[in-house]
């Protein structure tokens, strides 16, 4: 492409690769097929509730209402050190960026511990899809968990997705990459992050505090 | 794919020639050219295209005689599985949009590729990928799926068959075809060449924006369907099993949230193409421009409300029914806005029957038939008479095969002059036109009346009383396989050792026409400043 660099049209030529609004747009429109992944899970989540609203309350009891409640906090500071992390960014202090930046990976991944472990008590409790304690309760549990462990497995999956590319983010702001004059693409990952924050916002309710 | 030598000797640069660090087929593999890009998906897809035709073959094969004696019931359901997952993942919903639209779309706006050209590039792999999956899943332990292309549960829990790896394949494809929109609603939003207004676009693109849409709010509510059948079949979760508290029917319903709107992803395309190939045949300007751009949108909305007539006989309410079905009904006054003005273009015209015209025709022909007989399906009494029987199959082809694939063949025909410099002999086209449409009815109008008399549907044998009407309908797919084959040997042919086809052999106006053929690289030497509407042949009127 250089060589018609000099002709007039050079503008619409930069906007193949570095269209800003472009991106952005693209970025969005990714966005919104992702949020409808997650809806139909959401309608499952709803048509069952409606039939199985007595087992649904008496299973609220069963999930962990504190471990959920610390990842709803580190997710949402999370979300907030990402957004610092491309002020700084934008206004050209990449040192402050990589370090927001780098704490936002840390609450994904202890997010994701805490995951862990949350998985771990319940499955000791013989709670995991197919269980023989699941299968001797009544429908409404079983579909509860069912839905518990899909929703909120994918969800899981999105931030170990997250987690990598912020990882390669944080490689291209130090390699500066990713500066004030191009930080698209840092912005186009705070925007997935974001998503995968608030999905979290409509999950936690709806298994952790439903009791 | 690289040694078409072709290079007409007045053109000294376009994208067949290599000119790139890579040679040979890494050059096309490797390629982030849309024009590239696009010729790829048209040899992969009409590649998998001439596999499902195999498999069609051998299932109306199967019907020589009542009894079953050629294949066992087992393997006429694989048959019809493959058949219809590799025809509708595989080849009609990529179809027009990621072949010919991925070539077509960034020239006919005057851009000089897609917005994201590597995402395209990645669109392609990942289709491939899906692609190669699914036809690994004949292979694996389990063997070819048998549930049919729409998985319904609860058998496509409880099947041996290899469905886990074939949904995996699905939602590898649909993620692919998301993909695509994404790049074709981002690309039309921001790289339209200067002057090129909403309503200065051909229809071609609007189509394309309208499916892109389609694609995009579509898509996911099936991958996650896929997704959970996935999940089912190794956690054993239970959210579709009904002796666990699941209900199958939601199952039904999210798969057809997709899978109607489906329908229009591939149809839409075709109907854009039929604009553009009026127009230009008739030498008339479009009548109706903003009606036809808007119709598309139109369909998109509407199209994606009417998924509850693929279940009218499941034991839905009967509100729900009747919505459902006047919704439908609502759906043909989009389509037949565009019929009437593709009629009205074609009023006092001075026509030019070249074969990418008789195609139009035969579509108009054979859509209507299946539009028609669609009333029938959508009706609520009517439907519970004809509902799984071939009379159902007799309307899908009508729609999609004498539809959107009879278009994709015209569009073939009218842009490949363009895409390889040269053109194919014309009069071996029209008969192959005529052959595809005879051998086409012969194989489909039978079936209206078998399903009407009561032959179901995916059976792999029949009544006696059936047997003229099976053989008639064997014998059309034979005259349709010949009419292909007729068809894509003079395509190939023109393809390769052609006479050159000039850069504007039809007299189109839309931008695509004003550049050499085949396309150089950059696709315009200089962006063109868009100063007028699409279509303008006042000289005819």
């Amino acid at each position: 492409m250089s060589e018609i660099a000099s002709k007039p049209e050079v503008l619409h030529v930069k906007h193949l690769h570095k269209d800003e609004k472009g991106a952005k747009i693209g970025m969005w429109l990714f966005l919104f097929t992702e949020l409808l992944l997650f809806t139909g899970l959401f309608l499952l989540y709803a048509a069952y509730r409606y039939v199985y609203s007595a087992d649904f309350h008496r299973a609220g009891f069963e999930t962990h209402t504190l471990i959920g409640a610390v990842n709803t906090i580190i997710l949402l500071t999370s979300s907030l050190t990402v957004a610092l992390s491309i002020a700084a960014i934008e206004r050209g202090k990449k040192w402050i960026s990589a370090t927001f930046l780098g704490i936002t990976i840390l609450c994904g991944l202890f997010f994701l511990v805490n995951k862990y472990f949350e998985w771990s008590s319940e499955i000791g409790r013989g709670l995991y899809p197919g269980s023989p304690k699941l299968l001797n309760d009544t429908n409404g549990i079983n579909l509860f968990f069912g839905l518990y462990y899909t929703m909120t497995g994918l969800h899981g999956l999105h931030v170990v997705v997250g987690i990598i590319v912020l990882t390669f983010m944080l490689v291209f702001v130090l390699r500066g990459k990713i500066s004030s004059e191009d930080p698209v693409k840092l912005e186009n990952a705070g925007l997935y992050w974001h998503l995968v924050d608030i999905i979290w916002i409509f999950l936690f309710p709806l298994f952790y505090l439903i009791n | 794919m690289a040694d078409i030598a072709i290079a007409p000797s007045s053109v000294t640069d376009n994208y067949l020639l290599n000119s790139g660090k890579r040679s040979g087929v890494l050059s096309w593999i490797f390629s982030t050219d849309h024009k590239r890009i696009g010729i790829m998906y048209l040899v992969s897809t009409l590649s998998f295209f001439a596999v499902g035709v195999v498999l069609g073959l051998l299932m109306r094969l199967e019907m020589i005689t009542p009894g079953g004696k050629i294949f066992a019931a087992q393997t006429y359901n694989e048959l019809f599985t493959l058949h219809g997952v590799i025809m509708i993942f595989l080849f009609v919903i990529p179809g027009i949009p990621a072949s010919l639209g991925n070539f077509f779309l960034p020239i006919q706006i005057g851009a000089r590729d897609v917005a994201f050209p590597r995402l395209n590039l990645l669109s392609w792999w990942i289709y491939m990928i899906g692609g190669m999956l699914a036809i690994a899943s004949l292979f694996l332990q389990g063997g070819p799926v048998d549930t049919g292309w729409t998985f319904y549960v609860p058998y496509s829990i409880r099947t041996g068959t290899d469905v886990t790896l074939s949904v995996l394949a699905a939602f590898i494809l649909g993620f692919s075809s998301i993909l695509t929109g994404i790049n074709f609603l981002t690309t039309i939003h921001r790289l339209r060449a200067p002057g090129m207004g909403w309503f200065r676009m051909p229809l071609f693109t609007w189509a394309l924006y309208a499916t892109a849409w389609i694609q995009v709010i579509a898509t996911p509510i099936l991958g996650i369907t896929l997704l959970l059948i996935f999940i089912e079949r190794i956690f054993n979760v239970g959210i579709f099993d009904p002796s666990r508290g699941g209900d199958p029917l939601l199952y039904q319903h999210l798969f057809w949230i997709y899978s109607h709107p489906a329908v229009y992803i591939m149809i839409l395309p075709a109907m854009g193409v039929v604009s553009e190939i009026i127009t230009t045949f008739a030498r008339r300007t479009i009548f109706g421009y903003k009606a036809i751009a808007l119709s598309s949108l139109a369909i998109a909305f509407i199209g994606y409300l009417v998924w509850g007539h693929h279940m009218f006989s499941t034991g839905m309410s009967d509100t729900a029914r009747f919505v459902f079905s006047l919704l439908t009904f609502l759906v043909a006054v989009p389509s037949g806005i565009k019929v009437f003005n593709w009629v009205a273009t074609m009023y006092k015209g001075s026509i030019d029957p070249k074969p990418p015209f008789l195609f139009v025709m035969a579509f108009i022909f054979l859509f209507s038939i299946g539009g028609l007989t669609g009333l029938v399906l959508g009706s609520l009494a009517t439907d519970i008479h004809v509902t799984d029987t071939y009379f159902v199959v007799a309307h899908f082809h009508y729609v999609i095969f004498g539809g959107a694939v009879f278009i994709f063949f015209g569009a073939l025909h009218y842009w490949l002059p363009k895409m390889f410099g040269r053109m194919y002999n014309l009069k071996i086209a029209s008969w192959s036109v005529l052959i595809l449409f005879v051998g086409f009815n012969m194989l489909y109008f039978p079936m209206f009346i078998l399903g009407y008399e009561g032959m179901p549907r995916r059976y792999f044998t029949y009544l006696p009383q059936y047997e003229a009407l099976q053989h008639l309908s064997m014998v059309g797919s034979w005259v349709l396989a010949s009419g292909l084959i007729i068809m894509f040997a003079n395509l190939i042919h023109g393809m390769r050792k052609g006479p050159l086809a000039g850069d504007n052999p039809w007299g189109g106006t839309t931008l695509e026409w004003t550049i050499p053929s085949p396309p150089p690289k950059e696709n315009f030497e200089e962006i063109p400043i868009v100063t007028h509407e699409p279509y303008y042949h006042h000289e005819g009127e």
